[in-house]
């Protein structure tokens, strides 16, 4: 086992309308083992034990699935490793006397509260809008008198594995959450169970998208490249051609009641 | 408080309970239903669900959660699946089966009314599922696929790869979300509970920390819904999220709700094992993992440190299918993790010396690689040797997994009644947070089903009942004993923040009650370790108040005063767990007293004397709370020994 001395270039900002700046500090005694955040941690402690404001950031599940964590490491949304959450990044990956330059997703949909925190709730207003199918609790059809075929199941469970973290927003250079939303329409959108709000849900989750001050997709494929869960940019491609036919073919409703 | 133990549980035959009672209780009129308010804490399973439906069938929904958005409860990280007696494999499975293998798998400690109702709306519960558009896996055909789990011999379980807590969770936050836009239900995101509001003996309503600006507000409402989740981070080291917390259901106990069996743990048998003492959580693997993997141990404490590849199949020991052949390595969750660490015990784990001791066993999937092929395996289990790799740094697909037992879920929980109401009036419990269904050991694949079974079918009959039978005169925020909940939570961060000789954050605090617990009361417990530990806690807590060191002002996001209310919490939690660990001279389930095994090492119940429910009540000083018991009766099946031979 061998440990690591790092140096971290931390950005502190104290809330939402204050300026930020980075700061420096010196992680040493950094096991391999260790999460990213694990390493965090421990800088933490010693800053409260200086008498000093600790680093805030998001975490909760620390095990890559409910997309709270989050942060932009030396550039990269996440850190380094491929379809890893920063959670899962053990230091392994980086080297012995390592600068490291952490910031929080920078979008202008997410404004940081504090540090590493940023305010994605954004994305629950686009679901808000129309990610969903509209079912009655405790009325449902037999479930295996919907019958889907075993390869869209499949395809719709790429889509829905989808944590909504936002990385896909911070790596893209409009910052758009296209690849969030494209994910979603994917996800109930080759389902049968989708079908029938299908063209209006991807109408509404778009209208929402933009309103929410989301930049536009121009192709650039960060977003696939930063994801955690490797979700395909095809997805956009599949929710553009939604989003055609609904505003050439399918009548408009009236706001979800 | 005078406190009367009354099940509402209704009797006759069991198969029609449920049927009977939901014809017999009040309902609210839908013209009437928009006149009520409800409070919901915790978007999980069972909170995200019971808020959907409340706010569809036309109630006014305040919805609370920590968490930047409700779809990041902790329901999200389940992986296996969730259990339905549909009986689609035709493998004689029932819900009278499903029934009968909860019952027994929690030892004989739960309440047949209830898990007998749990089996019955798990049908329900997939259907819900299926048509919010959850992908669970299919069959070439396209109907539903089935796996099996621990503790059963059927494959009754539906999964979404190893992600169905995630796939089931955004279903039911999908259906928040539709309330949310209809305005049913209003979202309260990053905000904290920190008490509950009683207002002539009645729950009606909460305080609440605003976790970006620190502002503390009242709401109430005409009930109180906890869908918090479990406590089994007072351990430190646990499967739980970070953010998993005990802070609502302790402050419900601190108000006369009473606590329900807390010493009942669930140790988890397929974790990864700890690396370091930095480690600030275990993680899970599936435990979907032992339907093809075969756990085993070198025979010989000489090959532990070997290449496992390297050991003959004569020196290895795969002590599951050896100690038990009729469920192999699929034993539950209990019995696995006991069988493992006793192995360990003997010398014979694997893995890193973390302080002179080896802790893990192997989970093999050398067999299964080689009778269903790479494809296969990596397409069952891809995602969680993906998830081993990165944490340990090792491919599964060439080396074993390590594994071994961590603290997982917590059966004990706030005491209920048939309704899901606690022993204050309007304060309902459901899913993790509350004590029934599980017993003393919950299966696998289970926790997802109660907590939708609460949320989606339960409870939007039972709350009902109460609002149309109970009279409630409008209250509002300034109510003085509203203001006297704020002032208290006013004073305790306060307290917090003003330590006499602050030196520590909350985590350091948290790591030492952590040791304590597992030490004491975890996977083995004696009286003499318990005795201990309950001298050990006070102390700890003492240094707690007096050591406790919060560095950022309270009016912004500050994450150690989280914590530290959350440790202070953990802290009295701590104690009653072992007073009632403790007290029960029995072993059962997850409650393994050391004193009471069979000659084989095996859990021996004491049913005489110990077949009923233990109730705490907080009588004002934590170390000598008041017992109710509330007598379990078998009419359904009779308890018997636990057998997985």
């Amino acid at each position: 086992m061998s440990l690591l001395r790092l140096t971290l270039h931390v950005w502190r900002q104290a809330s939402a309308n204050e300026p930020g700046s980075f700061q420096t500090y010196q992680a040493n005694n950094v096991n391999e083992h260790m999460s990213f955040l694990e390493m965090l941690d421990v800088v933490n402690e010693e800053l409260i034990e200086a008498g000093q404001d600790p680093i805030a950031f998001e975490h909760d599940c620390r095990e890559g699935i409910c997309g709270a964590c989050g942060m932009v490491i030396n550039g990269v949304p996440h850190g380094p490793q491929r379809a890893t959450t920063t959670c899962q990044l053990h230091m392994r990956h980086f080297t012995d006397g390592q600068e490291l330059w952490i910031e929080p997703w920078r979008a202008r949909a997410f404004p940081v509260l504090k540090d590493l925190v940023v305010d994605r709730s954004a994305f629950d207003r686009i679901i808000d809008a129309g990610g969903f199918i509209s079912v009655r609790t405790g009325s449902a059809p037999e479930a295996n008198s919907t019958r889907v075929p075993k390869h869209d199941a499949e395809s719709s469970m790429d889509a829905a594995s989808c944590i909504g973290c936002g990385a896909c927003v911070a790596a893209c250079p409009n910052a758009s959450a296209h690849l969030f939303v494209a994910a979603k329409v994917g996800h109930l959108g080759v389902l049968p169970q989708g079908q029938p709000e299908r063209h209006d849900r991807v109408r509404r989750m778009l209208i929402q998208h933009d309103a929410e001050v989301f930049g536009n997709c121009t192709n650039h494929g960060e977003c696939e490249a930063a994801c955690p869960k490797e979700i395909s940019v095809n997805w956009i491609a599949r929710m553009n051609r939604d989003f055609l036919k609904a505003n050439l073919i399918a009548p408009k409703l009236p706001k979800n009641t | 408080m005078t406190v009367r133990l009354d099940a509402k549980a209704p009797n006759g035959p069991i198969e029609t309970r449920w049927s009977r009672h939901k014809a017999a209780i009040k309902m609210v009129a839908p013209s009437n239903r928009r006149k009520h308010e409800i409070i919901v804490v915790g978007s999980g399973l069972a909170g995200a669900a019971a808020a959907a439906s409340l706010g569809e069938m036309g109630y006014q929904v305040k919805c609370f959660c920590f968490q930047d958005s409700p779809r990041r409860a902790h329901s999200i990280a389940a992986q296996g699946g969730i259990n339905s007696a549909k009986n689609y494999q035709n493998d004689n499975d029932s819900i009278w089966r499903l029934f009968y293998d909860t019952i027994k798998g929690g030892d004989f400690r739960a309440r047949e009314a209830n898990v007998y109702r749990l089996a019955e709306v798990s049908l329900d519960i997939i259907d819900q599922a299926v048509a919010q558009g959850v992908p669970f896996a299919r069959e070439y055909g396209g109907h539903l696929a089935n796996r099996s789990f621990g503790g059963a011999q059927v494959s009754r379980t539906f999964y979404a790869r190893g992600q169905t807590g995630q796939q089931l969770l955004l279903g039911a936050y999908q259906a928040l979300s539709r309330q949310i836009d209809i305005g049913t239900v209003r979202m309260f995101s990053r905000t904290e509970m920190l008490d509950l509001i009683r207002i002539d003996q009645k729950a009606r309503g909460i305080v609440t920390r605003d976790l970006v600006t620190g502002r503390l507000e009242a709401h109430v409402a005409d009930c109180v819904v906890l869908g918090t989740g479990g406590y089994g981070n007072v351990f430190y080291l646990s499967t739980n999220a970070k953010g998993s917390n005990c802070t609502a259901i302790l402050r419900a106990y601190r108000h006369g709700a009473l606590f329900a069996n807390p010493c009942y743990t669930q140790i988890h048998p397929t974790c990864i094992p700890q690396s370091g003492e930095y480690q600030s959580k275990l993680t899970l693997m599936s435990e979907s993992l032992r339907n093809d993997g075969r756990v085993w141990v070198p025979k010989s404490p000489e090959d532990c440190d070997k290449d496992p590849r390297l050991i003959q199949e004569e020196a290895r020991d795969y002590f599951l299918e050896r100690k038990y052949p009729a469920f192999g390595n699929l034993v539950p969750r209990d019995i696995a993790s006991r069988a493992a660490k006793a192995v360990c015990d003997e010398g014979r784990g694997v893995g890193p010396l973390i302080n002179g001791q080896r802790r893990g066993v192997y989970l093999d999937f050398a067999d299964a690689l080689r009778r269903l092929g790479h494809t296969a395996v990596e397409e069952r289990y891809g995602n969680l040797f993906q998830m081993y790799e990165r944490i340990t740094g090792e491919d599964p697909y060439e080396v074993p997994m390590r594994i071994y037992p961590a603290v997982h879920y917590t059966m004990g929980g706030l005491w209920v009644d048939y309704n899901l109401m606690t022993t204050v009036e309007g304060l309902f419990s459901i899913g993790e947070a509350n004590f029934s269904d599980h017993g003393a050991n919950r299966l696998g694949a289970s926790a997802l089903m109660q907590g939708l079974a609460d949320g989606y079918f339960i409870l939007p009959y039972t709350l009902p009942n109460y609002l149309a039978s109970s009279e409630l005169r409008p209250v509002a925020e300034d109510h003085p004993e509203a203001q006297r909940a704020l002032q208290e939570v006013q004073a305790g961060i306060h307290k917090l923040m003003s330590a006499p000789s602050p030196k520590y954050g909350p985590d350091w605090f948290h790591r030492k009650l952590g040791h304590i617990l597992w030490e004491h009361c975890g996977m083995g417990r004696t009286a003499t370790g318990l005795r201990q530990a309950l001298k050990e806690i006070p102390t700890l807590r003492d240094q707690f108040w007096s050591e406790i060191k919060i560095t950022t002002d309270p009016q912004h996001i500050n994450p150690t005063l989280e914590k530290a209310g959350r440790v202070a919490d953990f802290l009295e939690l701590a104690e009653l767990m072992c007073i009632d660990a403790l007290h029960r001279e029995e072993s059962c389930g997850g409650h393994f007293r050391e004193e009471h095994q069979s000659p084989e090492g095996e859990a021996k119940r004491n049913d005489a004397s110990f077949s009923y429910v233990a109730a705490w009540q907080y009588s004002g000083n934590l170390a000598y709370p008041t017992l109710h018991r509330e007598p379990l009766a078998f009419e359904s099946v009779t308890p018997s020994k636990r057998s997985y031979k």
